[in-house]
C-alpha cells in the first residue's frame, strides 16, 4: 500500500496528464457502450436510466419481424459483397502497373492525381456523382453521342443502377488511395530477384508473376482477412448522400434504418437495437478472421 | 539489353491504362468547374464538356450573396483549426505518458483506448449521449466527440519510443518533471509525426458533415460548408430523378438554377484541399505508411 502511493507521488505529473484523458475516454466511449441498455427498455425520454421500464428483448422481436429489416440486410450485404468483389482486387492490379511504369516522373503524377479523390469529402464526390450522372451530364451526353442510347437514362431514377453508383464511387474515390499498401510491399521486395530473373531471360509477365506477386502475398492475404472482419462495416455517407426519393427501397443500409426508423422517429431504443445487432456481427466477423489470421499467416490482426 | 516487341507493346498499354485512370479522376472536377463557371440557363441545353460555353461568374456571386455562406466558412475554419490543435495536443499527451515504460496505468488505460478501436456505441446511444451532455447545438461538439484516435495514439507512441531515451535521463536528472520533459524535450522532437497526423486530422474537420446535420443541423450559427453542401444537394438530387427542367421554378425570378449553384458551391468547397494537397502529399503518404508498417 505504501509503495504504491509512493509510485503514484512519483508518477503525479503523468496521472494529471493522463487522468482528464480517461474520463474523456469514458463518457464518449464507454457511456455509450453503458447505453446498450437502451435496447432492452422502454426508453423516455427525461427519466433515468435506472427507471426506465425492462422489457427484455422486445426491440429485438420487432427488428426481426420486422420485413423491412430484410430489405435493409438485403441492401448492405448486396452493397458490401459488391464493393468487395471490385474495390479488393482493382487496387492490387493497380499497384502492379504503376509499380511497372518506367518513367520515373510519370508514375508520381499518376499517384499525385489517384490520391486526390481520398481527400474530398463525401459530400463532395456525391454533389460531382449526380452531375455527371444528371441526364444532362456528361456521360448520357456520351453515351447519346456514341449512339448507345437514344434518350438519357434516368441513373437515379429507377433502383436497378443505384447499387453499382454507389459501388463505382467508392471504388473512384478510393482505389488510388489504396494501392499505397501494396506499393510499400513491393519497394520491400528485395531487387536482386528481379535481376537474377533477368539474366535468366524472364520477361515483364514472368518477373510480375513469379516476383511481385509472390512477394506481395501477405500484404495481400492480410488486407483480404481485415476487409472480411469489416464486411459489415460499410458505413452509410454514399448511401445517405447519392439517394434520392426514387431509389429508397434498395439504398437503405443498417446504419440508416438506425437513423431513420431509430433517432428521426424517436424510436431510441429500436434503434440501439439496430446497432447492437450490427456491432455484435461485426464482432464475430472480426474474432473469426483473426482465428483465420492466425491459421494462415501465423499472426494475429488485432 | 534489346527490349522485346512483348515487353514494348505491354509499356504502351500500361501508359494507356494510366493516362485513362488519370482522366477518369481528373475529368469530373474539371466538368463541375467548367458547368460553375458557365452560364446556368446554357447549362441547360446539354452538352457541356470541359470548357464553360458562355462564360459567367453569376453563380459565384449567387453563392457568396448567400447570406449563411460567411458563417459556414467561419464555423469550418474554426471548428478545423480548434479541433486539429485540440486534438493533436491532446493525442501527444496521451501517447507520451503511454510511452512511459514505467508509468503505472500503462497497460490497463493502453487496453481501455484499443478496445474502443473495434467497439463502439453507435449511432443512437451516442446520439443520447450528446444530448443528455447538453451539446446539441453547441459548438463543442465539434471538437470534443473525435478529440482522441486511439490509431493515432498507437502512431506517435511508436515515434516516441524510438526516440533516445536518454535525452528524458539526463532531463530528469536535472530535477524537470514529467510535464516539462513532455512540453521541452518530446513534444519538439515528435513535430514529424505530430504534423502527418495533424494534417489528417484537419482534413477530417473540413470534410465532415454529419455532426452538422445531426446534432445542429437546426442552427444557423453552427452550420458548416460541407453541411451547406448537402443541403443543396439533398435539394437538386432529387429533382434529376425527374425532368431538370423543373429545377426552374417560374414563380421565382431567379439568376441561376440550384444545379449550377450546386456546381460552384462544390468548387468551393474542395478547392482549398485541393491547393494543399500538393504540398503535404508526402507527408500524406508518410503518414500512411507509417500505419501500414503496423499492420
Amino acid at each position: 500500500m505504501g509503495r504504491a502511493l509512493k509510485v503514484i507521488r512519483k508518477q503525479k505529473y503523468l496521472l494529471l496528464m493522463i487522468i482528464p484523458f480517461v474520463v474523456w475516454l469514458i463518457i464518449f466511449r464507454y457511456v455509450p457502450l453503458w447505453g446498450w441498455i437502451t435496447a432492452f427498455q422502454n426508453y423516455k425520454p427525461g427519466i433515468p436510466m435506472t427507471q426506465q421500464k425492462w422489457v427484455g428483448l422486445k426491440y429485438f422481436r420487432e427488428m426481426f419481424n420486422d420485413s423491412e429489416f430484410y430489405r435493409v440486410m438485403r441492401n448492405t450485404l448486396a452493397m458490401s459483397l459488391m464493393s468487395f468483389a471490385f474495390g479488393f482486387p482493382l487496387p492490387i492490379i493497380l499497384a502492379i502497373l504503376i509499380n511497372e511504369i518506367r518513367s520515373a516522373k510519370f508514375k508520381k503524377t499518376v499517384q499525385t492525381v489517384s490520391y486526390l479523390p481520398h481527400f474530398v469529402s463525401w459530400v463532395i464526390v456525391a454533389s460531382i456523382v449526380h452531375a455527371m450522372l444528371a441526364p444532362d451530364g456528361p456521360i448520357n451526353y456520351l453515351l447519346v453521342s456514341l449512339g448507345l442510347i437514344e434518350n438519357p437514362i434516368l441513373f437515379f431514377g429507377e433502383p436497378k443502377y443505384f447499387w453499382w453508383i454507389v459501388v463505382f464511387s467508392d471504388i473512384w474515390k478510393e482505389v488510388g488511395w489504396n494501392t499505397i499498401i501494396f506499393l510499400a510491399a513491393i519497394t520491400a521486395i528485395n531487387p536482386e530477384l528481379y535481376e537474377a530473373a533477368e539474366v535468366d531471360g524472364a520477361g515483364r509477365f514472368k518477373k510480375i508473376w513469379h516476383i511481385t506477386i509472390p512477394g506481395i502475398m501477405p500484404t495481400v492475404i492480410a488486407i483480404l482477412i481485415l476487409s472480411v472482419g469489416n464486411l459489415i462495416n460499410i458505413g452509410y455517407e454514399r448511401q445517405f448522400l447519392l439517394r434520392t426519393s426514387a431509389v429508397r427501397d434498395v439504398s437503405d443500409v443498417l446504419d440508416l434504418y438506425a437513423l431513420d426508423y431509430g433517432i428521426r422517429a424517436g424510436r431510441f431504443s429500436f434503434g440501439t437495437a439496430v446497432g447492437i445487432f450490427k456491432s455484435v456481427i461485426s464482432l464475430i466477423l472480426l474474432f473469426s478472421v483473426n482465428r483465420l489470421s492466425k491459421k494462415v499467416l501465423g499472426y494475429k490482426i488485432i | 539489353m534489346r527490349r522485346s516487341i512483348g515487353d514494348k507493346a505491354f509499356d504502351i498499354i500500361n501508359y494507356v491504362i494510366m493516362i485513362f485512370l488519370s482522366v477518369i479522376t481528373i475529368y469530373p472536377f474539371l466538368y463541375v468547374l467548367a458547368v460553375s463557371l458557365n452560364d446556368p440557363f446554357d447549362t441547360i441545353r446539354g452538352g457541356i464538356t470541359i470548357f464553360p460555353r458562355v462564360f459567367t461568374l453569376d453563380n459565384y456571386k449567387e453563392v457568396f450573396s448567400y447570406p449563411l455562406i460567411g458563417q459556414a466558412t467561419l464555423i469550418t475554419v474554426l471548428r478545423t483549426v480548434i479541433g486539429t490543435v485540440t486534438s493533436v495536443l491532446s493525442t501527444a499527451m496521451v501517447a507520451y505518458v503511454l510511452s512511459r515504460k514505467d508509468f503505472i496505468g500503462r497497460k490497463g488505460i493502453t487496453t481501455l483506448f484499443v478496445i474502443t478501436m473495434y467497439i463502439g456505441g453507435g449511432l443512437v446511444p451516442d446520439y443520447l449521449l450528446i444530448r443528455s451532455l447538453g451539446l446539441m447545438n453547441n459548438f463543442l461538439v465539434y471538437i470534443l466527440p473525435g478529440l482522441i484516435s486511439p490509431f493515432n495514439i498507437i502512431l506517435i507512441r511508436a515515434y516516441m519510443e524510438n526516440l533516445p531515451i536518454e535525452l528524458q535521463e539526463s532531463a530528469m536528472l536535472d530535477g524537470a518533471n514529467d510535464f516539462l520533459i513532455f512540453f521541452k524535450i518530446i513534444f519538439p522532437l515528435c513535430l514529424p509525426v505530430l504534423a502527418t497526423i495533424a494534417l489528417f486530422v484537419a482534413v477530417g474537420h473540413w470534410n465532415s458533415w454529419f455532426d452538422t446535420y445531426l446534432y445542429c443541423g437546426g442552427n444557423k450559427n453552427l452550420t458548416t460548408l460541407q453541411y451547406e453542401l448537402q443541403k443543396i444537394l439533398a435539394n437538386t438530387a432529387a429533382s434529376s430523378t425527374i425532368d431538370y427542367y423543373s429545377n426552374l421554378d417560374p414563380t421565382r425570378t431567379m439568376r441561376v438554377t440550384p444545379q449550377s449553384l450546386r456546381m460552384a458551391m462544390t468548387i468551393i468547397t474542395t478547392l482549398p484541399i485541393v491547393f494543399v494537397y500538393p504540398f503535404v502529399q508526402k507527408y500524406f503518404i508518410k503518414g500512411m505508411t507509417l500505419g501500414a508498417i503496423r499492420t
